[in-house]
């Protein structure tokens, strides 16, 4: 998806890393990755330790990294809105004003995107340290216990424990309930397809007035 | 059997613990979890960590990895029908000297199995984008 992005920036020094969440690894990956033929890295995270590393609580989530390797935006949703919510779940319809909400906030974000790999700090998206600080928040002792919660419950899925494993995925989830990685690869390993099903609709709901995706800042 | 995954590894505690929780035998314990005792405290690589004396770490040449994990402030889940044990990372506080604006290095392969790291990629601008089939 995000090939034509990458070719259209060549000759700049920008890349892309993308990094995919896939407790079942590489099998479940593979179809879509084959699919894209991408010329960047396919980064398969089994353990989702990326997603703990730099706090990314769902996909897609994107960081901006410069060529010192300072981080000028912290994660965040990668051009995606929670317009999505309001579509029809039995035919996938979405009503005008949705597709031109999502198609909007995309073009505004890939439009910042080239812009930073155009002229770099001085793109108004690219973030001072003292600003990615601000908006940088560390994990609690919570969720801390939820991440170790969640590596427990994947190594006994890997191992044929998958009913212990989902009591220590629940246990994440009811630590960090904005989590949403930890949602959906739960249901996920549980039966491909689920993350999707009427589960992941009922949650969605549950949110109320609450973000799915967090506001992206715009400048 | 007692598992405990610690420092990105699975390791499976031989039995005979003089008490509850996870135990690592002294003369297994950097084999078994990466920690080592040396002089000056619990070592993991470079980093050492002195202990206070007396405080329930060691007892008859086994070593509690509860206690160090309480010390450290480090999360433990536990699953007591498995006995499996995990011990994740600790809170950074506010006087680490991990600056939240410099980008974490990782390891990862790629889907053709080789080993990429982000530092791999210094001197351009990552995009670093997550993704999943769910």
């Amino acid at each position: 998806m995000w090939q034509a992005l990458q070719t259209e920036l060549s000759g700049t020094n920008f890349q892309v890393v993308s990094v995919a969440f896939e407790s079942r690894g590489i099998e479940a990956a593979l179809p879509y990755i084959e699919a894209a033929k991408p010329t960047y890295p396919c980064l398969i995270d089994r353990e989702h330790a990326v997603a703990a590393l730099y706090g990314m609580l769902n996909v897609p989530m994107a960081v901006w990294i410069d060529e010192d390797g300072q981080i000028v935006r912290p994660p965040e949703p990668a051009g995606s809105s929670d317009a999505f919510r309001r579509m029809d779940r039995a035919t996938g319809r979405m009503a005008a004003e949705d597709i031109t909400e999502l198609r909007a906030t995309k073009a505004a974000y890939l439009d910042g995107l080239r812009e930073w790999a155009h002229i770099g700090s001085r793109s108004s998206w690219a973030l001072s340290p003292e600003e990615v600080r601000r908006r940088t928040a560390g994990p609690t002792a919570e969720q801390a216990l939820a991440r170790a919660h969640f590596q427990l419950g994947e190594y006994l899925w890997e191992h044929g424990a998958p009913i212990r494993a989902r009591a220590h995925f629940d246990e994440a989830i009811l630590l960090h309930p904005e989590n949403w990685a930890y949602r959906r690869q739960a249901w996920d390993l549980e039966e491909q397809g689920k993350s999707m099903g009427p589960e992941f609709w009922k949650a969605v709901e549950a949110l109320g007035e609450r973000r799915y995706y967090p506001e992206i800042q715009t400048p | 059997m007692t598992t405990v995954l610690i420092n990105g590894r699975a390791a499976a505690l031989p039995t005979g613990a003089p008490g509850e929780g996870p135990w690592a035998p002294v003369g297994q314990l950097l084999q078994l979890t990466g920690w080592e005792l040396k002089p000056e405290g619990a070592c993991l690589g470079d980093l050492c960590v002195p202990l206070p004396a007396g405080d329930g770490f060691v007892r008859d040449g086994w070593f509690s990895l509860a206690a160090l994990a309480e010390y450290l402030s480090q999360p433990v889940a536990h699953d007591p029908e498995t006995q499996t044990w995990c011990i994740g990372e600790a809170v950074r506080d506010r006087t680490s000297a991990l600056d939240p604006a410099e980008a974490p290095d990782f390891r990862l392969t790629d889907y053709l199995g080789m080993e990429h790291q982000l530092t791999d990629y210094r001197g351009r601008k990552v995009f670093l984008v997550s993704w999943a089939s769910w």
